[in-house]
């Protein structure tokens, strides 16, 4: 090409440019109005299922008032109707603690392993590996637990701590194999990809500068992951741990399949292998059948609970997360 | 940018199917010439099975069963968002009330047995009503509990915990089940009652049959309850059930059939309520006694569901009739069993009685 003009060349950059700019401003201004009406619909969807919520739950609050949500009576017998949500509040909370206590320590070991200590091909597998558990439905979890995992969790952990330490109320009840313990370990094997993988990514964006700080100051790493990793990555580890927390309890089938499904009194656990039932699995046992009026009204209710619970959990994991940053960052100063 | 293009025209065609598939599928259900209806799940496979077999018959018949539960087939129905609905419990009062002149029509029934899993037995277990109530109520907690070693003098009982299973899910056998208890113990009747979900004081809820099923044969000194065709397929050891004449009577196919015989004639007319209905508990020296029908559900006069014109309320009230009799050779082999022939006749007197705007639809 022969060499043009600069100043030619120049007029005509400027022109290509203008006549860009002017186009992207119009995508620009198509983008904003995309952008804002996709987060107005998401806005509107939840207002609109917290209305469909309170209004299916209406009838059910003004006949039992407050004596919904602190009640544990579950009769949906024609004509002795009593509904309380609290049972399922409790084994809701139980079982999203249980697999919480199990899930975040593993996998936030497993993501400083794959992060610092494997960083070469085992690392790599590792971490698909554990990525490939996230695609696996949930239903097949809870499938698995039922006809295999139970078994295992009944002969090898549950008996030995129920023989062991039985005059213990938390190991008191025979075990069976179907109650939260179980729940709770089988949705933490479910979050752990989910936790892994976002922890992964909140240590791998950790300055190399710190790391090699500590080691610089003699740090072995252990050391170096306890002064550089864990302090500075806190909050997208609480992040992950929230991100989790809000799959365990929301989840249903699975759990549905392995908690025992106990209903009223006698789903509020006593001790570790108690059968209980969640808010998300009574809806999703009972909602097919469920033709009374104050019943469906009842289990639209405890949607409505769930649906609380959540925003609560959410409201508290971004204030929780704030505080922790704000304490970090004055830390630094 | 050719790219870009490409991307964006593929974008908006995705987005394009993806709202007009909805429309296509609508119109497709609306197509002359078929049958909706929804429900029990229960009847579904026998219903399904109608649904291929009377292609046959009249080809010009298409049938399309939805099984999304009692309760929900007794939704749409009332809504008369379906032609007909279907459900294992008759209408209560109160629906019987807002769904206006339904009738009920018997297509099949079922039975409910005790399977449970004790390694040590394997002569069948002999049990009585007031017995199975008190071991679901919790107050019979050990199988070498007097009271089952009464019935059974023969078998050595192990002393170890009962774990009772239940279904979690809302169920039309749970209703048989608790129906059952209520009749033949006081104490179930006035604690826990009858229902398609009550509150049990012990033991564990598994969903579906599978769940009870699976419950029960992986862990030994379990009992529960599953339908009598999973129990037959699945090969688990049932007990046998003290009838109202005092006979143990083990479930099968025809002790079904005898129980439904013995009570038949204290049925209703079919557009009468039904929702006294019950043959658990019958008399009748072979019946066994925990069974009940499952329904099909129709206005007395079709024309009450405004989409239904006299074509298609025809074509309803034909395969109805079709499947209560020749329909009926197909439950056996699916494991349900067929109605008996005083059932049949009650059916038939029902059909007839269908109108639409008040003709008769079936004259012969």
């Amino acid at each position: 090409m022969p060499p043009k003009d600069s100043k030619n060349t120049h007029a005509e950059l400027v022109k290509k440019l203008d006549l860009q700019s002017r186009k992207s401003f119009i995508g620009d201004k198509f983008f904003k109005g995309l952008v804002i009406g996709a987060s107005v619909y998401t806005l509107f969807m939840v207002a609109l299922v917290f209305f469909a919520l309170a209004d299916g739950s209406l009838p059910i609050f003004l006949k039992e008032g407050i004596n919904f949500v602190t009640g544990t009576d579950w009769n949906a017998v024609e004509g002795r109707e009593s509904f309380g949500a609290l049972p399922y509040i409790i084994g809701t909370l139980v079982s999203s603690t249980i697999a919480m206590a199990i899930a975040v320590p593993i996998s936030v070991g497993i993501a400083i392993f794959i992060t610092e200590m494997m960083k070469n091909k085992i690392g790599t597998v590792l971490s698909f590996i554990v990525e490939l558990l996230a695609a696996v439905p949930s239903i097949i979890y809870g499938l698995w637990g039922l006809f295999v995992f139970r078994f295992w969790i009944r002969d090898y952990i549950e008996e030995p701590l129920h023989n062991t330490f039985g005059d213990f109320s938390l190991f008191a009840q025979a075990p069976f194999g179907l109650d939260v313990f179980t729940a709770g370990i089988i949705l933490a094997i479910m979050i752990i990809p989910i936790i892994t993988a976002v922890s992964r990514e909140v240590i791998k964006a950790i300055p190399h500068s710190q790391k090699e700080a500590a080691y610089a100051l003699g740090a072995t790493r252990w050391e170096m992951v306890k002064t550089a990793i864990l302090p500075s990555s806190r909050t997208g580890l609480m992040g992950a741990t929230f991100l989790g927390l809000g799959r365990a309890i929301g989840e249903t089938m699975l759990v549905t399949l392995v908690i025992g499904n106990a209903i009223g009194l006698a789903a509020i656990p006593t001790s570790l292998f108690s059968q209980s039932q969640t808010l998300s699995s009574i809806i999703a046992n009972e909602f097919n059948e469920a033709s009374n009026d104050l019943h469906l009204s009842a289990l639209i209710g405890l949607g409505l609970v769930l649906f609380v619970i959540t925003i609560f959990i959410n409201v508290a994991a971004i204030y929780i997360i704030s505080k922790v940053s704000k304490s970090y960052s004055n830390l630094r100063e | 940018m050719s790219n870009l293009i490409k991307y964006r025209i593929l974008g908006i065609s995705l987005l394009a199917v993806s709202l007009l598939v909805p429309i296509y599928v609508n119109s497709v259900h609306a197509q002359k010439g078929s049958i909706n209806g929804a429900g029990a799940t229960f009847p579904y496979p026998l219903i399904d099975t109608w649904r291929v077999e009377y292609q046959k018959v009249n080809p010009d018949v298409n049938l399309n069963y939805a099984s999304i539960g009692s309760g929900g087939g007794i939704k749409q129905f009332t809504e008369k968002t379906v032609d007909f609905g279907a459900s294992d419990a008759p209408l209560s009062e109160t629906e019987f009330q807002k769904a206006g002149s339904a009738v009920h029509i018997p297509e099949t029934l079922g039975s409910v047995v005790l399977a449970y899993n004790i390694p040590e037995v394997t002569t069948p277990l002999k049990l009585t009503g007031p017995v199975i109530a008190d071991i679901f109520l919790g107050k019979i907690t050990k199988w070498d509990d007097p009271k089952i070693k009464e019935l059974n003098p023969d078998v050595t009982l192990p002393s170890e915990n009962i774990v009772t299973v239940h279904r979690s899910d809302g169920s039309g056998t749970t209703f048989v089940f608790t129906d059952y208890l209520s009749k033949v113990s006081p104490d179930w009747n006035h604690t826990i009652g009858k229902g398609k979900s009550v509150q049990w004081p012990v033991g564990i809820g598994a969903p579906g049959n599978e769940g009870v099923a699976a419950s029960i044969q992986g862990t030994p000194y379990t009992i529960g309850y599953v339908e009598l065709a999973y129990a037959l397929t699945t090969q688990m050891n049932y007990a046998s059930v003290q009838n109202k004449e005092g006979n143990f009577i083990t479930p099968s196919v025809n002790s079904t059939m005898e129980a439904v015989s013995a009570e038949a004639s204290t049925l209703p007319s079919g557009s009468a309520s039904w929702s006294s209905v019950t043959i658990t508990d019958p008399s009748g020296p072979d019946s066994y006694p925990i069974s009940s029908f499952s329904y099909l559900l129709l206005y007395k006069d079709l024309s009450t569901n405004p989409s239904i014109d006299e074509q298609k309320a025809k074509a309803i009230a034909e395969f109805v009739e079709w499947a209560t009799t020749d329909g009926q050779q197909f439950a056996e082999p699916l494991g349900y069993v067929p109605l008996p022939q005083s059932v049949v006749d009650v059916n038939e007197a029902t059909l007839k009685s269908l109108t639409f705007k008040g003709n008769p639809l079936i004259t012969n």
